[in-house]
């Protein structure tokens, strides 16, 4: 078995094939929350069950379009909250993607699931359909931070649906840090919580404040935001917490059990290629990265007319330059390649080996200190002029 | 010609924004040298920046031909200078072309400290001066009280004073018949070799350099051979004309004519402001009492932001210094900023000028270093230097004395601020000098102050303790002895020359503790901690930390969005490159502009 953070894993997920599909309903908008997200009460959403069987049929019409590909080793419904819309729609895509480009024996099937929608029926379906993982948006154990957070669900409500989950599929906690108001001591609380029950995976990401956003607004009224002080030691009590429960990080947010590395995410920084299905999801087919539209009425109405619902298309420039920009947070890192000789000469780079950020080793370079992950990556950058 | 009994030589003269270029408008306008329909506000005021910011900053002459009712026509020859004193340099040399001057002032502000400045330069050359009120139109008008005052500085009745309303017209003809009647015609000797004063000069890209010149003896004929007295240049006098406002060829300029002279020189330098016109043959013995140089107040660094500019940069400065002999500069490096130029200018306005010039005509982005005066260190060996940038400086293991600049303060207040005036002086380390009284409410006050205390915001501080109404003037004094010191700022224990300043002791602190704590806020967080310290020799008097940054990384990528977080991670990269690196501390443009901004 390949480790999480093994070099041989990362470069077999450069060569996956993903398929991301977004389901965008949510009971409510989270504060922080910039995805393309339908919740009640936004333009268009007077008769949410129809929207819904619009938006499904849409999705089907846009799997239909999209041209034939090579076998899926990675499926993931992502959101918004994909469990919203219940185990046979989530059943019904899942086939139309094998009958359509066929899963591969092996590959992951994932869906992400909000805490209050986990029942024992619900896992029954999903398992019946074809899932074979859950990534469950559990952010906190702390009910203070998960109101601040404008979350549906309670602690006790969370422990439950892991209790369900883990011993039956394979099992991801998502959480969120360094809210403002959430002490280190209740966060290192969620975080035992969190590693009680060994999940096989874990995503703990520091809350981010996306222009737009209510939260964004609520700072810029003088609200207290997220401090990076507070966040980067969160960061080190997460790091250090998962790796005595024997979970391998494998890139800056990311822990997995060995065997169980999230083969999306994986790819998605191996440069990886991906099918993008659903409102405001992102594609990566051929070199080329796409995007669809954002508003929901638009994807619906492009998809009812035969057409797809693309917002826009491009061809990177430099590829290779991406592909060390997106490698850099691995925890295997990068193989430099032909910019090896560049980085001996870059004095950017060389200052971020001195300082101990970075190490370059027969040619790979690695980063040393996943916090500094985006100065590491800028600096590469540079290294084409 | 025009006999010189029908000539009459003038210069306004006033406090800032007293009305003397809107006077000048009323002038061409009354006497028809510009007819109302090409007539604009400021005639003659032809500078981009002087026209935005509506002063006047170079002085302007202008020729005018004007036959009072049932008289002669007499030529008036006027010239508008301006009223900020950091160009009072202007003022001077526009005195020395003239037998008399018109002294403004307004209505409704009364005497200020400009006003008195010039009346006593004018005073000093021997002019005649006509007072004028002006502004009588505006309600706050108090003609009476300000006509008094004047009549109490230079003498005669109250009751003769002209008021007139450059805004309506008001008594212009009035001043028309005073200018003829009380200025005296000019002298000097038509038969005597020929003597003309070159009292302004600008580089015009077709023509070569154009001569402003008033003859004194003799005359200038075109196609003559001259030559300039101080420089020993000979030319030939290739164009004579008038400005009328228009530019008019003339044949030959006479004695107490004004006009302008072109002869082949290309080069500025080749002519001095102030120098003495003769014939080539049988010149004058001697030359006319020509002008001090203007000396510069004082002098900052300027340093483009991109290095590659540096050359830019001088070619501009070479050619703003052509219609601009006040502006002195010299190259200098600095560790931190590279390549640059230490200026010299005649005060802050001049050099907020002149950088707006270089920016916006030459499209430059600059650093300009703190402004500093011109400091006089003495060696233990006895040598002394000039030191006018902070890094000249001789070490202090060698270092025995320094001195700086004083100048001699007048200001001008209503007498119900004098207390608040004193205490302000005193923190500027003021001395006082003599206190008069103009009127029972006004009060002329006299200090001796270091330069350097009064070119940051002296004038601002003024101003707003005296709720607007002070004004005041200054000229140089002699240097003094001070305890003086260059305050140092090092970045991680490297010390950044930009940031160095020369201070007296007392204050050392003080600059210290608000450079530090200003670029904690300015210098992003670094890999590692960042210690910012100023010291004096190797003594430490304040000290902060940037803290090394712990977290730099966007927690996960939106739904697949590699472009976005490539635009992100392709922003700071570009932020990366705008860094000056200074020992190994990363520091941005920014960070240098601002922090050498001038504000408390
Ligand atoms: N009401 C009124 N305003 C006037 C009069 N004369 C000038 N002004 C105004 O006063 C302001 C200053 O006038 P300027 O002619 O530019 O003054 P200045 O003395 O040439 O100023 P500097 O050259 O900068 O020293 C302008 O806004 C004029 O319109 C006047 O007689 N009455
Ligand atoms: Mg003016």
């Amino acid at each position: 078995m390949l480790l999480p953070d093994s070099i041989e894993l990362a470069d077999l997920a450069a060569r996956w094939r993903s398929a991301y599909v977004h389901v965008p309903f949510c009971r409510r908008r989270c504060p922080y929350c910039d995805f393309a997200v339908v919740a009640p009460g936004d333009p268009h959403t007077d008769d949410l069950p129809n929207l819904t069987t619009r938006y499904l049929a849409a999705l089907h019409a846009e799997i239909d379009l999209q041209p034939d590909w090579s076998p899926l080793d990675a499926v993931n419904l992502g959101g918004g909250t994909p469990s919203s819309i219940g185990a046979a729609a989530v059943g019904k895509i899942v086939e139309h993607l094998d009958s359509r480009f066929e899963i591969a024996p092996g590959a992951e099937v994932s869906v992400e699931a909000n805490p209050e929608d986990v029942t024992e029926e619900l896992v029954d379906g999903l398992l019946g359909a074809g899932v074979n993982r859950i990534s469950i948006g559990v952010q906190s154990f702390d009910d203070e931070v998960l109101r601040f957070l404008g979350r549906a669900h309670t602690a006790e409500e969370a422990a439950a649906a892991l209790e369900m989950c883990v011993p039956r599929l394979n099992c991801g906690v998502d959480l969120i840090f360094g809210a403002p108001g959430e002490s280190l001591d209740s966060w290192r609380a969620t975080v035992t919580s969190a590693l009680e029950v060994y999940p096989h995976h874990l995503s703990a990401y520091a809350l981010t404040v996306e222009s737009g956003t209510s939260l964004w607004r609520a700072v810029r009224a003088g609200a207290a935001a997220p401090d990076a002080d507070d966040q980067a030691d969160k960061y080190e009590i997460v790091q250090a917490a998962a790796g005595d429960a024997n979970l391998v990080q494998y890139e800056v947010s990311n822990y997995a059990r060995p065997g169980f590395t999230c083969r999306y995410n994986l790819s998605t920084w191996g440069q990886g290629e991906y099918l993008g299905f659903g409102l405001g999801a992102h594609g990566h087919r051929d070199g080329v990265r796409s995007r669809n539209v954002r508003s929901v009425l638009a994807y619906v109405k492009a998809l009812e007319s035969g057409e797809l619902p693309e917002a826009g298309r491009e061809t990177p420039a430099e590829r290779d330059m991406e592909r060390l920009m997106l490698g850099v947070r691995r925890a295997c890192g990068v193989n430099l390649g032909e910019w090896e000789g560049a980085a001996e000469r870059h004095e950017g780079l060389q200052r971020l080996v001195a300082a101990g950020v970075v190490e370059i080793d027969r040619g790979r370079l690695r980063v040393l200190r996943p916090l500094l992950a985006d100065d590491v990556a800028a600096t590469v950058l540079s290294l084409s002029s | 010609m025009t006999e010189p009994r029908r000539i009459r030589n003038f210069c306004i003269i006033a406090h800032i924004d007293h009305g003397k270029s809107t006077l000048a408008d009323r002038l061409l306008e009354a006497t028809g040298a510009i007819d109302a329909r090409n007539m604009r506000a400021q005639m003659l005021d032809t500078m981009d920046l002087e026209r935005e910011r509506g002063i006047t900053i170079k002085a302007n002459s202008v020729s005018i031909r004007y036959t009072p009712p049932g008289g002669e026509e007499h030529l008036l020859n006027l010239i508008d200078t301006p009223g900020h004193v950091d160009f009072s340099y202007e003022v001077s040399r526009s005195l020395a072309a003239c037998e008399g001057a018109l002294l403004l002032v307004d209505a409704s502000q009364g005497i200020e400290a400009q006003t008195l400045a010039n009346a006593y330069l004018a005073i000093e050359s021997g002019l005649e001066i006509i007072p004028v009120i002006n502004k009588i139109d505006l309600p706050a008008a108090d003609p009476d009280r300000v006509a008094k005052e004047l009549a109490g500085i230079l003498g005669g009745s109250a009751d003769e004073i002209i008021a007139v309303s450059a805004k309506t017209g008001a008594g212009i003809d009035e001043m028309l018949n005073a200018i003829i009647e009380k200025l005296p015609p000019p002298e000097g000797d038509p038969e005597a070799p020929t003597r003309a004063l070159v009292f302004d000069s600008y580089y015009d890209t077709y023509r070569g350099v154009v001569c402003h010149v008033r003859v004194v003896d003799g005359e200038l004929e075109t196609g003559d051979d001259v030559r300039f007295m101080a420089t020993s240049i000979a030319a030939s006098a290739d164009e004579i004309g008038m400005h009328l406002p228009a530019s008019q060829v003339v044949k030959k300029l006479h004695n107490g004519e004004v006009g302008y002279l072109i002869t082949g020189i290309k080069e500025i330098d080749l002519i001095r402001v102030g120098d003495t016109v003769t014939s080539a043959r049988d010149g004058a013995d001697g030359a006319l009492p020509g002008y001090s140089e203007p000396k510069p107040m004082v002098y900052s660094g300027l340093f483009p932001i991109d290095g590659d500019d540096f050359e830019r940069l001088r070619d501009a400065l070479d050619r703003l210094r052509l219609n601009d002999s006040s502006l002195l500069y010299r190259a200098e490096t600095s560790r931190a900023l590279g390549f640059g130029f230490r200026a010299g200018f005649l005060g802050l306005l001049h050099m907020e000028i002149v950088r707006e010039r270089l920016e916006r005509e030459y499209d430059l982005d600059l650093v300009t270093t703190a402004p500093s005066v011109e400091y006089e260190a003495t060696t233990t060996d006895g040598v002394a230097l000039k030191v006018s940038s902070p890094q000249d400086l001789p070490d202090r293991s060698i270092l025995e004395a320094i001195a700086e600049p004083y100048v001699k303060v007048m200001i001008i207040t209503p007498s119900d601020y004098v207390g608040t005036v004193m205490e302000l002086v005193q923190q500027r380390r003021g001395e006082m000098g003599e206190m008069t009284y103009l009127s029972p409410t006004r009060v002329e006050l006299h200090y001796e102050i270091p330069l350097a205390e009064i070119v940051y915001d002296f004038f601002d501080q003024l101003k707003s303790r005296t709720k607007g109404y002070a004004s005041m003037d200054y000229e140089p004094a002699a240097y003094r002895k001070s305890d003086l010191v260059r305050v140092d700022i090092l970045l991680n224990d490297t010390a950044v020359d930009a940031f160095s300043t020369i201070v007296h002791r007392d204050k050392a602190y003080h600059y210290g503790r608000q450079m530090a704590t200003r670029l904690r806020g300015l210098i992003p967080r670094q890999l590692f901690d960042v210690p910012i310290q100023a010291a004096i020799g190797g003594r430490i008097i304040a000290r902060e930390t940037i803290k090394a940054k712990r977290k730099d990384v966007t927690a996960k990528c939106y739904g697949g969005d590699i472009t976005r977080k490539r635009k992100l991670l392709e922003r700071q990269k570009e932020g990366k490159k705008r860094m000056k690196m200074v020992g190994a501390v990363e520091v941005p443009q920014e960070a240098f502009v601002s922090a050498l901004r001038i504000d408390e």
